[in-house]
């Protein structure tokens, strides 16, 4: 019998374009819509949406503290900014702005981290923002989200937009295939399970997503049952899930495209650690990375399928 | 207008007396300011602070809350037997303001150099609404020295907010030194003016001063207002005015009584 095609062998989309074609449409169909930007037009892609809606796109220029202080202020006057900057300048330039003016404030201001984890590849760690999820993690109020295709993350930015409050979203720039189905809908706290399985957990989100999904279909083939569960949202957690697939699988693989200290495997770790403890490695980011793509890095830091295999092959084995 | 900020400074006397914690010179040195912006300026009522159309008045040096929170009560915003729980545990009388628990506060400020680029955001909201809503921002002299008041403040004139207002309560002290000796600001006129402000100096105690310059949005057209309220730290207490030990120093039982006369023997 011939297998199934692959995830990896389906076509590949930059997250971005997904952005700005939701973002165009919100902003039709809501004059409250706005964008703010530090200088990055077109390292968002929204040449297009200024054309549409020049007085809607405020940049306010190479300044991310003004740039949040400012989304929050136009929140304060009824309208629904988009914040749209490289999320390693957005989250840790202006990081006490999304603490104290929007968070805390609770102004309802939607932050989108563009070219987030290792997107900026061979520019090396001062651009790479593998930190983001776990600092933002740690905020109050504020949900976050990590979109894996473009069908996410145009059902994330759609939910942010009708919902009241703070929401941050990274958008990928990093080409990945679609995961999840055309008539996606996101559920914010909500894990789907992309495969079954009960041998053994994969969690993952973002850039990352697609990956672990080919290493289930290669833990298949040699008769290991990986259970996939895409997380979105790494705030709040669907700990539901999480504490379901520590109990029913030998262990649990979190895959990220960021830190392994506090993001999306720090959450599963606190989560199974206090509620049913079991077997969890985290696959991430260990540090600064050296120079090379964002691809090379991945792989290199274990998160290839192949590795991903390797890791849950060990739980389900060892587990 | 000065009998209202008499009794502002009296209740707030207490208030930090009551609290044995607190801001006083920071807010004395603001209480003239406030009184004018609520007593005379702000078009905003307690029956209408979700009102869209309200002006706002974001106070960029939240540090001062008791002075906000004096000023809101004496205006109808919050009980005045509120203000007795200030700093108590579970109040919504926070040592910085709280715009989710306070009506009439507007954005949460404590950390220095918040208020005044969510108070250009608010200002270019207006603008985009076409709304004719002002936009009021306190901030201290000390904060200037945060950066993002700067980026903020090209911000404004980049977009030609003319009705937003920047006050500094100009008191030359910081926390633990004069701002001159810390990181100086002069010559802060010019500065202002050339980050495209329309700058007008004024006696910060002096209420008429300060409602003839707050009231007149634009000052200049096409250009956001800087008014550099010229102030005391502590004002009008003998011991305490441009006394930089009072930065959050907490009255004793003598000294409580003697600014308590102080203030109920001022005309």
């Amino acid at each position: 019998m011939t297998p199934p095609p692959s995830v990896a062998d389906r076509p590949r989309f930059d997250c971005r374009d997904a952005y700005v074609a939701t973002l165009s449409e919100l902003a039709h169909e809501d004059h409250r819509i706005v964008g703010v930007v530090n200088d990055s037009v077109g390292s968002s892609k929204l040449t297009g949406f200024r054309s549409s809606f020049p007085d809607r796109l405020i940049n306010v220029g190479i300044a991310e503290q003004d740039m949040v202080g400012v989304a929050a202020g136009l929140a304060n006057g009824g309208r629904i900014p988009f914040v749209s900057a490289a999320s390693c300048f957005l989250t840790a330039r202006a990081l006490e702005q999304i603490k104290a003016d929007v968070a805390y404030s609770n102004h309802n201001v939607k932050l989108c981290g563009m070219s987030p984890g290792l997107a900026y590849g061979e520019l090396g760690p001062t651009h790479h923002s593998i930190e983001d999820i776990a600092w933002l993690r740690a905020i109050d109020n504020l949900t976050v989200i990590v979109p894996a295709d473009p069908v996410e993350t145009s059902a994330a930015l759609r939910w942010a937009a009708q919902v009241e409050g703070p929401v941050f979203v990274r958008v990928s720039r990093m080409s990945v295939p679609q995961v999840n189905a055309d008539d996606y809908t996101f559920t914010p706290g909500r894990a789907v399970t992309l495969r079954d399985g009960g041998d053994v957990t994969l969690i993952a989100n973002g850039t990352v997503l697609w990956r672990a999904l080919v290493a289930a279909e290669q833990l298949e083939a040699e008769g290991i049952s990986a259970r996939v569960l895409s997380m979105p949202t790494v705030k709040p957690l669907d700990v539901d899930a999480v504490v379901a697939a520590a109990r029913e699988t030998a262990g649990i693989v979190t895959v990220e495209e960021s830190t392994i200290a506090g993001g999306l495997g720090g959450a599963v770790a606190e989560t199974v650690v206090q509620h049913h403890p079991a077997r969890v490695t985290i696959l991430g980011i260990p540090g600064f990375a050296p120079t090379g793509s964002a691809a090379f890095l991945l792989d290199r830091y274990g998160m290839s399928p192949e590795g991903i295999a390797d890791a849950a092959r060990s739980l389900a084995r060892h587990g | 207008m000065a009998e209202a900020a008499r009794q502002i400074r009296i209740q707030d006397l207490k208030l930090v007396h009551h609290a044995r914690a607190g801001h006083i010179g920071g807010d004395f040195s603001a209480i003239d300011i406030l009184t004018t912006l609520y007593g005379a300026v702000l078009d905003i009522s307690p029956d209408r602070v979700a009102d869209p159309e309200r002006d706002r008045f974001i106070l960029s040096k939240g540090h001062v809350a008791g002075a906000l929170y004096t000023t809101l009560a004496a205006f109808g915003f919050l009980p005045v037997a509120e203000l007795a729980t200030f700093l108590q545990p579970l109040s919504a009388l926070n040592g910085h303001p709280n715009r989710t628990k306070v009506a009439g506060v507007e954005a949460n400020t404590g950390p220095l150099g918040h208020g005044l680029p969510v108070a250009v955001g608010h200002a270019l909201s207006a603008k985009l609404d076409a709304s004719p809503r002002r936009t009021y921002v306190l901030v201290g002299d000390g904060e200037l020295q945060e950066g993002s008041n700067w980026e903020a403040m090209m911000a404004a004139s980049q977009h030609r907010l003319d009705r937003l207002t920047v006050i500094v309560d100009r008191n030359r002290l910081q926390q633990g030194a004069t701002v001159k000796e810390t990181n100086d600001l002069d010559p802060l006129h010019d500065k202002a003016t050339a980050f495209g402000f329309a700058v007008a100096e004024v006696d910060g105690h002096d209420h008429g001063a300060l409602l003839d310059v707050l009231a007149q949005v634009p000052v200049q057209p096409g250009r956001p207002t800087f008014v550099i309220a010229h102030t005391h730290k502590g004002h009008p207490i003998s011991f305490m005015s441009d006394n930089v030990a009072w930065h959050h120093k907490v009255p004793g039982e003598a000294e409580y009584h003697q600014a308590l006369t102080e203030l109920e023997d001022k005309p």
